[in-house]
């Protein structure tokens, strides 16, 4: 994205993530995702007279697991407030949703910047429930509704307006993303709404000190339309300003179709919400005790996981951050690096080459694969005894990705075991160097490269299996050299 | 046999003196004879005689609880599954639940038998059962009065002998206010006791569901079916003590009745001053101990409730929006004329008025002015209570200002309607319980009540100094037609 050097970008996100429980919020009517439309609601979804809310405990639990995992305050006592508007998809005519006190309170997150670590300031994380969808397009003339989204868990992570790039904001959500998913709090499904996004962004001179007006973009689900929708939305900015127009502040929508930001509602059109408390729910009360035991089982963060493997495992920083990404394939890695004997840089080039491309074909996910991390600790174990070599490992990995079979099975069915016997080895070598004269010739008279055609030859002549290393020895030998 | 004791009832029903089904079909009989009272939205025959059936059956069982086979009615604000629940209002006017409120549930498992629904004011909103879409319920006592609300239904259909027991909804009075104006003992008790689960909400923080009996040990036997923590409610006490009868009999020598200053000044009735005076004096003449208590907030409680009830009814009755159930109009261009359309022909007048006065008060610019002062003389009312209570057990006063009002005199004027709840909204803002008990009969024959109030949790104690006043007394033995010439 080119911003004028003189003109400053600021950027604030809500970002709306769908807690990983199995009942709403609210209700005990299923969360899971594709239900015919309106089979997934209770009396109190669709709001029928009379019907009450009580407080899913479990998505208090996973709103703290977040604000513990951000170094958060956690508020013992939160409050639930009434969010008044009519929309067909509402059907209460009102959003529970914290407003006073949220269950999380200030906290931060690092993200990578050109420029070194920046920390982008949470502002507050708060429950709430998701509404209904409305289904324009499948009837003549009328709206459909269904109410199977209603009453979804939703936490709310609001920041402060800290990114000054869509750059940024896009490793902020980024970060964000990879978070929620690796503590477990939302399954972070971006095609599925699990994990979306309100942007707010403003521009102002390079210096000026106050804010420009800003302007908010409702809704965006892919990184992708992020970056897109900012871009779109401050080269618009700016050009008004310049122009010698002024920026309202608004609600803006983002058309992926035609890559440009429209109004949706002015601030005269905005709506007064008329917050106030919501009397079927009195405050939520959270123990210190409760509050501890999350804490302890909070698992190892993905900074401070990339930090050890760059320590410990001797990882490059861009790999350990990689690696730990997703909180499954760090722990494949670290399972396989305690069981065998080869280096860890050597099980991550496996995990991140070979295997890895199992994985991507298979389009499977690491915790399903039918090797397991034992199953490759073997294998590379068999490479570090010189039983195999890298190249016939490959071929045995192929087959117990197939067979499910163990690496030594394979190997001894397949008959796949090296030849290290040097007497075998030399017979070989001998067999190679009297069939090419020529190149025995060339070599001696000084052309070294030869070595690896020989090398290449008795490999050929053995199947593979004659260990590399040693046949590389003896030609040297034979050869006089 | 419908005008008994539920003892007595009771009694009959074990005995085989009369069986469920009969006691049931003699009720249904009532119910159409007094048609004229319109104190029903819907009778429910079928299902009543049905009901009945299973409770005969559980009788010669040899079930022995005491309210196995008993007749009585829901206040049309109770979710009733596969009946008409409308909440005296067009809006619901088609409305069937699928599901029972858990005050429902829990008389059904008792083996009540409902035999229907009771009218009330449009959404509990009112004092006099005139706002009701099916028009009012008129005073058994005198058929040009109001019964009182908003559950007037609940209240006549017990004063003119249908059913012996019923159920009621009190958020400023609606219980309390209609026993006074029809002779009845009727009690509201601590908020959270009752589950709200199935209640149409008015004003969530209030509500709070009540009984109709013609005496304290009626309405404490009928109390305990209902009361108890449901997990469905969020608001609903747990570990609660749930037994009102063992203590009615309990001498109340010692016991402190503080007799609130405020309430005897010149808004009062001085009919209605004389006779809870009188009441009170034969409270000490069983071993009671007066004393003078202040409550100085007082006449900040109409003020204070007719800003915070409207408040939350603004934003409860959002939801009928002609959407997914109810009442739509017939005639709507757009989303937003349906929403106009339907709410402007769904809702009365009143109603209307206090979704109004509710979205004022909690909008942008007027919030801080209205719903945060408001809520800050609540707490100054609940303030005053817990002092009173340092000084008394119980606390003694009028239940209403006036006798039951002529039909018409008062729903148009809405202030000076309001005002007839001065006694009673402030319990409600404090959640505390409350009763109301027949204490005697104005110069024109019509009931005169006065109120029992108790603090957090204790229905027993009230209900204790009701039944001792009513073993002194006959009051409330007397019905409509028969006043023995008492007024």
């Amino acid at each position: 994205m080119n911003v004028p050097a003189n003109w400053e970008v600021v950027i604030g996100l809500e970002v709306h993530t769908q807690l990983a429980t199995k009942s709403k919020i609210f209700s005990p009517a299923s969360t899971a995702y594709g239900a015919e439309p309106n089979r997934q609601t209770s009396p109190v979804d669709i709001a029928l007279p009379g019907v009450l809310p009580v407080m899913n405990k479990q998505a208090a639990l996973l709103a703290i697991r977040f604000g513990l995992s951000i170094g958060a305050q956690i508020n013992a006592r939160s409050t639930f407030e009434r969010k008044n508007y009519f929309y067909p998809d509402s059907p209460k005519a009102y959003q529970i949703s914290q407003f006073q006190v949220p269950i999380v309170g200030e906290g931060e997150i690092q993200i990578e910047t050109s420029q070194g670590l920046k920390a982008i300031g949470i502002t507050r994380a708060h429950l709430e429930e998701d509404a209904g969808k409305s289904i324009h397009d499948a009837f003549h003339g009328e709206t459909g509704i269904d109410l199977n989204r209603c009453g979804t868990p939703l936490l709310e992570i609001v920041s402060e307006p800290d990114m000054r790039s869509a750059e940024e904001a896009v490793a902020y959500l980024k970060k964000l993303h990879t978070l929620v998913r690796y503590i477990g709090i939302s399954d972070g499904n971006m095609q599925e709404g699990s994990f979306r996004c309100d942007v707010n962004i403003s521009v102002r001179p390079v210096g000026q000190e106050e804010f420009g007006t800003r302007a908010e973009i409702k809704n965006l689900n892919s990184f992708r339309f992020v970056e897109a929708a900012i871009a779109f939305e401050v080269e618009r900015q700016i050009d008004l300003i310049e122009a010698g127009g002024t920026v309202v502040q608004e609600t803006r929508l983002y058309n992926p179709d035609r890559d440009e930001t429209r109004s949706m509602r002015s601030k005269e059109e905005a709506h007064d919400y008329r917050y106030f408390p919501d009397p079927d729910l009195p405050p939520m009360v959270i123990d210190q005790a409760t509050i501890d035991a999350i804490k302890a089982e909070l698992p190892e963060l993905p900074e401070a996981r990339a930090a050890r493997y760059a320590n410990e495992f001797g990882l490059s920083p861009d790999d350990a951050t990689s690696l730990v990404s997703d909180r499954h394939t760090a722990d494949f890695y670290e399972a396989c690096c305690q069981k065998t004997k080869a280096k860890p840089s050597i099980v991550y080039n496996w995990l991140n080459g070979e295997l890895g491309s199992h994985i991507n074909k298979g389009d499977i996910r690491i915790i399903d694969s039918p090797v397991s991390a034992s199953a490759l600790a073997l294998l590379l174990d068999r490479i570090e005894d010189n039983t195999i070599s890298g190249k016939i490992a490959k071929e045995v990995l192929a087959e117990m990705w197939e067979s499910q079979n163990s690496a030594d099975e394979i190997i001894e069915a397949k008959g796949l075991k090296q030849i290290t016997d040097t007497g075998a080895i030399e017979g070989i070598v001998k067999d190679i160097l009297a069939q090419h004269p020529d190149q025995v010739a060339q070599y001696q008279a000084g052309e070294q490269k030869m070595i690896g055609f020989f090398v290449g030859q008795v490999m050929k002549a053995s199947k593979g299996k004659a260990n590399p290393k040693q046949a590389n020895e003896l030609l040297r030998k034979l050869l006089g050299n | 046999m419908l005008d008994k004791s539920l003892t007595q009832i009771a009694q009959a029903l074990r005995s085989g003196t009369i069986s469920s089904t009969e006691l049931t079909q003699l009720a249904l009989d009532k119910a159409t004879e007094n048609r004229h009272l319109n104190a029903f939205i819907s009778l429910n025959e079928e299902q009543a005689l049905a009901d009945a059936k299973r409770a005969d059956a559980a009788l010669s069982a040899g079930n022995t609880d005491p309210l196995c086979g008993i007749v009585t009615a829901h206040k049309d604000i109770f979710c009733s599954k596969g009946i008409l629940t409308s909440c005296g209002s067009k809006i619901l006017s088609n409305f069937i639940s699928p599901y029972d409120a858990t005050v429902i549930e829990k008389t059904a498992a008792r083996h009540m038998v409902s035999i229907g629904k009771t009218n009330m004011d449009e959404f509990a909103m009112g004092s006099t059962t005139e706002s009701s879409f099916y028009g009012p319920t008129l005073n058994p006592w005198n058929t040009g009065h109001v019964p009182g609300g908003s559950s007037g239904g609940a209240a006549a259909a017990v004063s003119a002998g249908i059913i012996p027991v019923s159920t009621g909804t009190d958020t400023g009075g609606s219980v309390r206010q209609p026993a006074a104006l029809c002779n009845l003992t009727g009690i509201k008790p601590t908020y959270g006791r009752v589950s709200r689960w199935g209640m149409v909400a008015f004003a969530s923080s209030f509500d709070q569901a009540g009984v109709f009996g013609h005496s304290a040990e009626d309405a404490a036997i009928m109390l305990e079916s209902i009361c108890g923590f449901d997990a469905k409610d969020s608001t609903s006490i747990e570990h609660q003590e749930i037994d009102f009868v063992s203590g009615l009999d309990k001498d109340i020598k010692g016991l402190r009745i503080g007799l609130p200053k405020q309430y005897f000044n010149a808004d009062l009735d001085s009919h209605i001053a004389k006779t809870v005076q009188a009441a009170a004096k034969e409270l000490e003449s069983l071993g009671a101990t007066l004393v003078e208590v202040d409550l100085p907030n007082s006449d900040l409680g109409i003020p204070c409730y007719y800003v915070l009830a409207p408040a939350e009814a603004s934003s409860n009755l959002s939801r009928f929006d002609g959407v997914r159930y109810g009442y739509r109009a017939e005639q709507y261009d757009d989303l937003e004329s349906m929403y106009i359309n339907t709410r402007s022909e769904g809702f009365g007048e009143e109603v209307k008025r206090r979704i109004m006065v509710g979205t004022y008060a909690l909008s942008s610019g007027y919030y801080d002015a209205y719903y945060i002062k408001a809520q800050k003389l609540r707490r100054l009312i609940v303030n005053d209570f817990h002092a009173a209570f340092e000084q008394c057990d119980v606390i003694l006063g009028p239940t209403t200002p006036h006798t039951a009002p002529k039909l018409g005199a008062v729903n148009h004027d809405p202030v000076k309607m309001y005002l007839e709840d001065i006694y009673t909204v402030t319990l409600n803002l404090a959640g505390l319980p409350g009763m109301s008990i027949p204490a005697g009969f104005d110069q024109n024959g019509l009931p005169i009540g006065m109120q029992l109030i108790g603090t957090y949790m204790q229905e027993s104690k009230i209900l204790n100094v009701a039944h001792r006043f009513q073993q002194a007394t006959d009051w409330h033995t007397f019905k409509p037609g028969n006043t023995g010439g008492a007024a």
